[in-house]
């Protein structure tokens, strides 16, 4: 059973604070982190490698080239291979774009059984590419994963609990599958100080488009974006001063005065 | 290519989830733009009185599907029903609630389809044929202003509780137009075999008022009072991640960046101090309350009325004062 994670490298919003806005924290040499779902994602295939007797964890990402960082971290936790999709015609692209890509590089690895992403990425925010990867190899998709019940080799399928917003779903699937997993299924393990040593030196595979038999000019989004910040809210706290019996008087009638109730 | 809009009805045992309605609004905010007509679909068994809601919800025509196969949510299915209707019909847009599965679905169809794609957006306009869509990246820091030129499909997902629930008409009229599932049983790679709804407390991701609880509250004991205040004001329960990795409470309450996105009309924080991701998950609230011992505290800047004190003394007096006078 091979299994890939898709890893993504994204902004530390850590570092973000009254000095460091969001703009500012996207410009080049800012933090960079492992997109912090990701992790989770890492560590599920890690584990499906190790306990479900899958053969080899593949660690995938598409982004510019210091994104082999984020990948020597996935190595550094266990992952045997790590490829990066990297290529000038894919900056400003898409999600659709990053799913062309990702898709092609998945049935370029081969013979995956289950892929494996995290349920959003912190910069984009859209939710969207384990999706659309699925739905461009035509392989089911399996979100929200909290818990991995059975994983059947052989039957070639697996049992998992989604974490729904009104519950739990059980749901089979059948491999190959695109899973997304959320914090619930698993804490993501520390590299070692061995795996670090050893990723640090392992070889990075990275493929342009051309490698993929992409076309750039199919990749161009559909839209256009500009980034700006947030209007800083105006708000002028009022504080309500008084024994605590006075300041709950005080506001509930205020917060029922101005129908905010 | 029609200038017609597409809403996806999304339910729970053919009950309209909240975001439908929601979902409803934006459509016909587009379709006003745009010059057509809203289409809702409905998919799933049994959902012919769903399809008659949506059409006293504002839709102009239904389509209905109700396959078995449509049963529950899969994505699969949905997806592909969904990208069906529109290559025989494309519309301007399709629009679904950026729910988790209204989210995957757009996704899906976006892929299927080769449209693009604006998820999660808070804002929605039309100007010369463009559709316009504002969404929040960088856990909020970040605002995207996304221009779609169009004239082929575009596809949205609105974020919950930023577009007021279309109101309902007595007398609609309008077609419900059957079609097939797109896909056989065999053909779809997933089967539901179990729900367990979660327990019956007020979901975060909808509610009117949340009431969070922080590090302040110093022990698993010290959210009851917090808890209370909750119940007293009809809110769901909140917490900071400091309070959650604590483990004085589950993960499924936290808010901020790592958690849940909630957008209430009264958030009460209680012994948070605003860290940046925290408020990443609660800045947006229409009124945000802050109890805080420390007056310099962050959460002040972004709080409309501020209580500086103990939150062990105020909470409960709180709790008193809306069940005194909400009863
Ligand atoms: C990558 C990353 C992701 C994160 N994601 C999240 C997230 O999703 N959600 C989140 O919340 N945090 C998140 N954090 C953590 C965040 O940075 C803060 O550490 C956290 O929000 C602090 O929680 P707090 O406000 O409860 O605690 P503190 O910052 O310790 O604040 C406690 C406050 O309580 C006040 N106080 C103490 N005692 C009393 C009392 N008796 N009465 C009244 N007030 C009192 C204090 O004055 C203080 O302001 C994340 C951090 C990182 C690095
Ligand atoms: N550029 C990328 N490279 C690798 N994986 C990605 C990339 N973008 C998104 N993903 C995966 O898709 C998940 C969801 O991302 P998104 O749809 O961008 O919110 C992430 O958690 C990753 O697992």
């Amino acid at each position: 059973m091979n299994i890939i994670a898709l890893v993504k490298q994204t902004p530390d919003t850590a570092k973000l604070s009254r000095t460091l806005n969001g703009l500012q924290l996207m410009a080049d040499g800012q933090p960079r982190i492992v997109n912090p779902w990701d992790e989770y994602a890492l560590e599920i295939a890690l584990q499906l490698r190790d306990k479900h007797g899958g053969k080899k964890v593949t660690a995938l990402s598409l982004g510019r080239p210091e994104a082999v960082d984020a990948l020597r971290t996935g190595l550094a936790m266990g992952a045997d291979e790590a490829i990066l999709i990297s290529d000038p015609g894919l900056a400003g692209t898409d999600t659709l774009g990053t799913a062309r890509a990702l898709a092609a590089a998945i049935k370029k690895i081969g013979a995956a059984d289950i892929i494996v992403a995290g349920r959003s990425a912190i910069d984009g925010n859209s939710a969207a590419v384990p999706a659309q990867v699925a739905a461009l190899l035509g392989l089911p998709l399996v979100s929200y994963v909290a818990a991995l019940k059975t994983v059947d080799t052989a039957g070639r399928s697996l049992i998992v609990a989604r974490a729904l917003e009104g519950g739990r779903e059980t749901v089979t699937a059948r491999l190959p599958v695109v899973i997304t997993v959320v914090k619930e299924i698993a804490e993501p393990r520390y590299p070692s100080f061995m795996g670090i040593r050893k990723a640090a030196k392992a070889p990075i595979t990275t493929w342009a488009l051309k490698d993929l038999g992409l076309d750039p000019a199919a990749l161009v989004p559909q839209m256009t974006w500009e980034a700006f910040l947030p209007e800083m809210r105006e708000v002028q706290c009022e504080f309500i001063a008084g024994t605590p019996a006075e300041q709950a008087a005080a506001l509930v009638t205020k917060l029922l005065e101005q129908k905010i109730l | 290519m029609t200038n017609d809009i597409l809403v996806w009805i999304e339910h729970t045992d053919a009950q309209a989830d909240t975001i439908s309605w929601e979902a409803m609004t934006a459509a016909a905010g587009l379709a006003a733009g745009t010059g057509g007509a809203v289409r809702a679909i409905v998919a799933g068994p049994s959902t012919r009185a769903l399809a008659e809601a949506a059409l006293r919800h504002g839709a102009a025509s239904v389509f209905a599907a109700e396959d078995a196969s449509l049963a529950g949510f899969r994505l699969e299915a949905a997806g592909a029903l969904v990208a069906g209707l529109i290559t025989a019909h494309p519309p301007a847009a399709f629009v679904a609630g950026a729910s988790l599965r209204g989210l995957e679905l757009s996704a899906w169809v976006a892929a299927r389809c080769g449209a693009p794609l604006a998820a999660d957006v808070t804002d929605l306009s039309v100007a010369n044929g463009a559709i316009i869509a504002l969404r929040p990246t960088l856990a909020g820091n970040v605002i995207s202003k996304v221009t779609m030129p169009g004239p082929s499909t575009r596809v949205i997902s609105v974020r919950k509780r930023l577009f007021p629930g279309a109101a309902e008409v007595e007398n609609a009229t309008g077609d419900i137009t059957p079609v097939q599932a797109a896909l056989a049983e065999d053909a779809i790679g997933t089967k539901i075999v179990g729900f367990e709804p979660a327990a019956a407390t007020i979901s975060l991701g909808g509610a009117r008022v949340v009431v969070s609880g922080g590090r302040a509250v110093g022990g698993p004991d010290g959210f009851k009072p917090i808890r209370d205040l909750a119940d007293a004001v009809g809110g769901a329960l909140g917490a900071s991640r400091a309070a959650v990795d604590a483990g004085w409470i589950p993960y499924a309450h936290q808010v901020g960046q790592t958690g849940k996105t909630v957008q209430p009309d009264l958030y009460i924080a209680c012994g948070i101090s605003g860290a940046i991701q925290h408020l990443a998950g609660m800045k947006t609230s229409k009124t945000i309350v802050a109890i805080n011992k420390d007056p310099e505290a962050p959460i002040f800047k972004y709080a409309r009325f501020g209580l500086v004190g103990d939150i062990f003394q105020i909470v409960p007096a709180l709790a008193a004062e809306f069940r005194k006078r909400l009863s």
